[in-house]
């Protein structure tokens, strides 16, 4: 377990070098800082991305927490896989990844997806060309096809299954070049 | 002692004969054409000259480290994360069209797609492209100067010899050269504002005013050992206008100067840089604001406009991006001067950095080691396009006149336009705005 956080915290430690640098050494950030990047403003999930750094309620997030939610998307070492299981999970394992995002579709944090909250991404991924029964029809039968328990909505353990073959690993990671 | 009296004057005369004839060389060859604006072309020989040295120092380096399997640059293009070849737009696109070409087939999504947005979202917050502006350019090739090759191990002799016999050239001949024009410059600057400063207001005073500032201007470019190409010279900013250009140094000042006669803008300094404010003040209408009233965005635009709305009074020159940027891109401007609805007449500088980088990062170096660096690179190389006039047109509101206007400048200087609008949550992106149409349709009160 300590030297799967060594490993964590040296990952971390190649981001603070350069978030430091070139950052001019904020302490705290804030929305409007995330907004002033443009390729995340015409990215249709930016504002979610944004969202998922700050906790409840709260305006800013400081350099520990900015950490922390970019460490989900640390690659899941081989050597870790076979850690003792009683530690804490680390961030970037594969439910964790997943459970980032689901909490990008629910924005309510009611551990559900509802077919609301499913048509407000897809209207924010697919923009003003589909009409609106299209986009409902293709939310219906997404919840649908994973539904399980009939409740009409997705949980995250239903969501977990309907993306078992999908290589999350992969998607969600990001490597750094040395 | 009898010997070393006579060899002793003799040195002192010969130091005496070489220094008045260095000094006489400088003012023929370097201030008189200064004052009158024409030029003997040493500065393009001397160019030519260090480009064909500088092919042979590449050649050679290439060559050295192909036989020794070193790698050449240090390897900083590509950022610090791998990336998907994809790019964001194209696959907004993709799944975009999806659904409005072919009726009939539904468009297929499942719940994994958000995986890539989600993934380049993170990826541009980690490293973007906006950041990877504010760090100085690499170069292709080598100018003998150290600085820029941080990799540059010993090759051969001949090229050690040759950037040793750079160095002392720079350090020891260049140099002071330099100082002692810049300081030349400087003192003229003061001096000849505050003489004409004391002359009653008209035509004269007028007269000499433009020309004592273009004169010192031109001797401070030729202290950098600037060389710049004006382009289109027939649009330069006439009066009641504003000037706007892509920053890059503290340099683009000098440079735009001393081709025309502007009225500054800007705050009040301490030092020696508030002396020649105060002294420029007396002999032309510059207008400087006190630090405090730098933060009333109403104060300054106020005064800015009085300025402008005074026919007599001479066009302002304003860098918009207000900061200093690398010159390989054009950021964001700042709306404040397109409000004002006066005419812009857009300036793009490009420098060539193979001479001498430019570039001022003011988190790395302070003013006196930037200028320091300046003085003993080689030169500064710059081309300046004067671009057409514009002005606000009555549907556009201030910031879409100023990208209008950046990306203007960025098409003409070759630099990248950093631009993207935020209507319609992103369906946008553009990549140079629309066409600068001179239709008079402004919309400015009469």
């Amino acid at each position: 377990m300590m030297a799967s956080r060594t490993v964590q915290h040296n990952w971390n430690l190649d981001l603070c070098t350069y978030f430091l640098n070139s950052s001019l050494q904020l302490l705290w950030t804030h929305r409007e800082d995330f907004q002033r990047i443009p390729e995340l403003a015409i990215n249709p999930l930016g504002d979610r991305i944004i969202n998922a750094f700050f906790s409840e309620g709260e305006d800013q997030v400081n350099f520990r927490g900015f950490m922390r939610t970019l460490a989900h998307f640390r690659p899941i070492e081989d050597n870790e896989k076979s850690k003792d299981q009683n530690g804490p999970e680390p961030l970037n394992s594969r439910s964790n990844k997943l459970h980032f995002a689901f909490r990008l579709y629910d924005l309510d944090k009611d551990d559900k997806i509802s077919r609301d909250e499913l048509l407000q991404v897809l209207r924010m991924m697919v923009g003003v060309n589909i009409s609106d029964e299209q986009l409902g029809s293709i939310a219906d039968r997404t919840i649908q096809e994973a539904d399980q328990d009939g409740d009409c909505a997705i949980s995250f353990a239903e969501f977990v299954k309907v993306l078992e073959k999908v290589d999350v690993e992969q998607k969600m990671s990001i490597r750094f070049l040395h | 002692m009898f010997l070393l009296l006579p060899f002793d004057s003799l040195v002192v005369n010969l130091l005496g004969i070489s220094i008045t004839v260095l000094f006489t060389l400088l003012l023929v060859f370097i201030i008189v054409p200064a004052i009158f604006g024409v030029s003997f072309g040493i500065r393009k020989v001397y160019m030519k000259t260090l480009l064909k040295i500088f092919q042979w120092a590449t050649l050679r380096i290439e060559r050295g480290a192909k036989e020794k399997n070193h790698p050449l640059y240090k390897p900083y293009v590509n950022g610090i994360i791998a990336k998907e070849p994809t790019s964001l737009e194209e696959e907004i696109k993709e799944i975009r069209r999806s659904g409005s070409g072919k009726a009939l087939d539904a468009p297929e999504f499942e719940l994994s797609d958000i995986f890539y947005f989600c993934r380049k979202g993170i990826e541009t917050i980690m490293d973007d492209e906006v950041t990877k502006r504010f760090s100085a350019e690499e170069l292709e090739s080598w100018n003998l100067l150290s600085r820029t090759n941080y990799n540059f191990h010993y090759i051969s002799l001949r090229l050690t010899v040759l950037w040793g016999l750079g160095v002392l050239i720079r350090y020891c001949f260049l140099l002071p050269l330099r100082i002692a024009l810049a300081f030349t410059g400087i003192s003229l600057l003061v001096t000849g504002t505050t003489v004409v400063g004391y002359l009653p207001n008209g035509r004269c005073k007028e007269f000499l005013s433009k020309h004592v500032h273009l004169m010192c201007y031109r001797i401070c470019v030729r202290a950098l050992t600037a060389i710049i190409t004006y382009h289109d010279r027939e649009n330069r900013p006439r009066n009641g206008g504003i000037c706007v250009a892509n920053h890059t140094s503290p340099i683009d000042v000098i440079i735009l100067a001393s081709d025309g006669y502007y009225a500054m803008v800007g705050q009040v300094h301490g030092g020696l840089m508030g002396v020649i404010q105060r002294a420029m003040v007396k002999a032309c209408p510059h207008v400087w604001f006190e630090r405090s009233e730098v933060k009333d965005r109403h104060l300054v635009a106020k005064r800015l406009t009085e300025h402008v709305q005074d026919k007599s009074k001479l066009p302002i020159l304003i860098f918009p991006e207000g900061t200093c940027i690398n010159n390989t891109s054009v950021m964001m401007f700042k709306k404040g001067s397109f409000e004002i609805g006066a005419t812009v007449y857009p300036v793009a500088i490009k420098y060539d950095p193979q001479f001498g980088d430019a570039f001022w990062n003011s988190s790395k170096y302070g003013m006196v080691t930037y200028l320091l660096r300046m003085m003993t690179s080689w030169a500064i190389v710059c081309s300046v396009w004067y671009l057409p006039p514009m002005t606000r047109q009555c549907d556009e509101d201030a910031v879409q006149f100023a990208n209008r206007v950046k990306s203007a400048i960025a098409r003409q200087g070759g630099l990248v336009d950093l631009l993207w609008s935020k209507e319609g949550e992103g369906e946008r992106y553009i990549q140079g705005g629309a066409t600068e149409t001179l239709q008079q349709n402004d919309c400015r009160q009469p």
